[in-house]
């Protein structure tokens, strides 16, 4: 059921903002991890759990739920926010993001988190696992979904693209792609340490079906998801422009804040452009 | 006599009657025999053309989704996606079975490039992984069965080239993790693996003649190693030789020198490829030039005998 009132983009917008508040939190409280590129996707990543992906937090592991695969897993608290937000883990679990024996590791691990579906970690591996499960799907004969996440700089492992030519070989109908598009990588931008050129020739010279949209614009991701839906003879490619920790002003577009975590200033100050002045779980 | 990667696509075949079966290939089917399989069921083959890396984690995805995967190519093109599995397929303990076939010297004449001498090595050091090296098509076959009751992964190891048959008819004594005493003997335990079990028991033979009493044991399964029977033989032989076509370093002599030294110790000779790269060659010249063939295993028996404490 896709969200398309005025209403309900407000409503994914508000959600949005919690988790945003909840990436700075986390990542506060741990002194590490990765802020920049958990904002920059958290706005597709709400819209899919709360407009698109056929999930139970009840039960997680039910065969016929669509699968989510954010394969750039250092973004890893934006995903257990949404998470929280949907009820696959609580609020309280989020405060054990790194911490020795917590529901949150420092990657996305489908050993110790309900509701993730890849244990991420290492760049390049979550589209060849979403070929897989798509693939599942398609000799279960059924109608459920892979959706996967990357990053820009993720593209730079080859794998990647072993994984674009098998799964366009394969016209799997049922596989979509986001690419988080931030522009930034861990070191510097992705312009200075390894330039894409064409992303979206790329893609379509691998057999993909691909789009552009405002990976910040509710509507714009809404229609893209359902763009991608409408594909169903080869997988299809959302290259979704965003901005690496979009949200929070010194943070955006900034390459210090992929893999660093804010002070207690900065969580102060990240909070308030967010709306929200207290400090919070 | 028949290789043992012709008992991998036996062994396909043989459990393709399980619908959660699906095999995958990266452009070597004709070589690891899967191809026999995907003749019969191309809908349950998933060609990923020459890319290891991908292949092994779309079995990932394939296990996590409640199949049963198998994808194979050659024993050295796995290493390339060796992280993929360390982090796809061994850490979420997913049922993936990867064989890797023309493995070791023994492949030939394609030269070092293609003759992996360190597979069952690094295999063994991942958490959750079954390593395997099974010595003839049948127990190759009836070990591939027996992937579908492992409840984590599995790496196999597979022979390009023909050798003795030495397990037909006694199909119930091949067992994952379970040695299987080919010949009884009080002077010297043979253990081996692969293409060198057959040159243990010519081996054993020719050490009969001169009075030497050897033991020989084909331990197919490298992880979980079978310490009981390796306590037991340590017992009754007093001392060891390993025989393998593969690097002496942490492969089945490597696992054998790990589980003596902390519960056994007795003298342990190791057969195999003393930390060097092969070359181009047929086969047995392979295994001479290296070190591995029968005389090379008598050499040993004799040595470790003499390190017994008198």
């Amino acid at each position: 059921m896709m969200a398309t009132t005025t209403a309900d983009i407000a409503n994914l917008e508000a959600i949005a903002t919690r988790c945003r508040a909840q990436i700075l939190r986390m990542t506060h409280r741990a002194a590490a991890g990765h802020p920049g590129g958990s904002l920059s996707e958290i706005d597709i990543l709400v819209a899919l759990y709360f407009s698109r992906l056929n999930l139970d937090p009840n039960e997680p592991k039910l065969v016929e739920r669509d699968r989510f695969i954010l394969s750039k897993g250092h973004a890893s608290p934006g995903m257990y926010a949404v998470l929280a937000e949907k009820g696959f883990i609580t609020e309280e679990d989020l405060s054990s993001y790194r911490v020795l024996g917590g529901v949150c590791q420092g990657h996305v691990d489908a050993k110790w988190t309900p509701g993730i579906d890849f244990s991420a970690g290492s760049l390049g591996m979550g589209l060849s696992f979403g070929m897989g499960t798509a693939i599942a799907a398609r000799l279960d004969g059924s109608e459920r979904s892979t959706w996967v996440m990357i990053g820009d700089g993720e593209m730079q492992e080859g794998s990647v693209w072993e994984a674009a030519m098998a799964a366009a070989h394969h016209e799997l109908g049922n596989l979509n792609v986001f690419v988080d598009k931030n522009n930034i990588q861990n070191d510097d931008f992705v312009e200075v340490q390894m330039r894409m050129f064409d992303i979206p020739a790329k893609w379509a010279g691998f057999g993909w079906a691909v789009r552009e949209c405002d990976g910040h614009d509710m509507q714009q991701i809404l229609d893209a998801i359902a763009w991608a839906d409408s594909i169903t003879d080869r997988p299809a490619v959302v290259i979704a422009n965003t901005i690496k920790g979009k949200g929070i002003s010194y943070m955006e577009n900034n390459p210090a804040f992929h893999g660093a975590a804010p002070n207690d200033e900065q969580l102060g100050i990240g909070l308030a452009e967010l709306g929200i002045f207290e400090v919070g779980a | 006599m028949a290789a043992t990667r012709d008992g991998y696509g036996q062994g396909l075949l043989n459990i393709s009657g399980d619908e959660r079966v699906v095999v995958l290939e990266a452009d070597l089917g004709k070589s690891t025999k899967s191809l026999h399989f995907r003749k019969q069921f191309p809908e349950r083959t998933v060609s990923c053309g020459i890319g290891e890396q991908n292949m092994m984690l779309v079995a990932a995805g394939l296990a996590a989704s409640g199949y049963k995967p198998f994808a194979s190519t050659f024993a050295i093109f796995t290493e390339r996606a060796f992280e993929q599995i360390r982090n796809g397929v061994a850490r979420p303990n997913l049922p993936v079975h990867i064989c890797g076939s023309h493995g070791g010297t023994h492949t030939g004449t394609d030269g070092g490039s293609a003759q992996s001498i360190e597979d069952l090595a690094i295999y063994r050091t991942l958490p959750n992984m079954t390593v395997m090296h099974p010595c003839d098509d049948v127990s190759a076959a009836e070990l591939t069965r027996q992937c579908l009751e492992l409840s984590g992964p599995s790496y196999m190891r597979t022979a390009r080239n023909k050798t003795m048959v030495l397990h037909e008819d006694k199909i119930e004594d091949i067992k994952i993790g379970r040695g299987i005493v080919l010949r009884d003997g009080s002077d010297v335990c043979i253990i081996a693996c692969g293409v060198l079990v057959s040159k243990a028991l010519e081996a054993a033979e020719k050490l009969a003649g001169d009075g030497i009493d050897a033991c020989v044991i084909d331990m197919h399964t490298l992880k979980p190693l079978d310490g009981d029977l390796i306590n037991r033989v340590a017992a009754t032989a007093g001392c060891i030789v390993s025989a393998e076509d593969h690097s002496i370093i942490g492969g089945l002599g490597g696992a054998i020198a790990e589980h003596l030294s902390s519960n056994h110790p007795v003298p342990l000779e190791r057969v195999g490829v003393k930390d060097r790269f092969g070359e181009s060659g047929q086969a047995e010249e392979m295994l001479d030039l290296l070190g591995l063939n029968t005389g090379d295993i008598i050499e040993a028996a004799h040595k470790a005998i003499s390190r017994k404490s008198k």
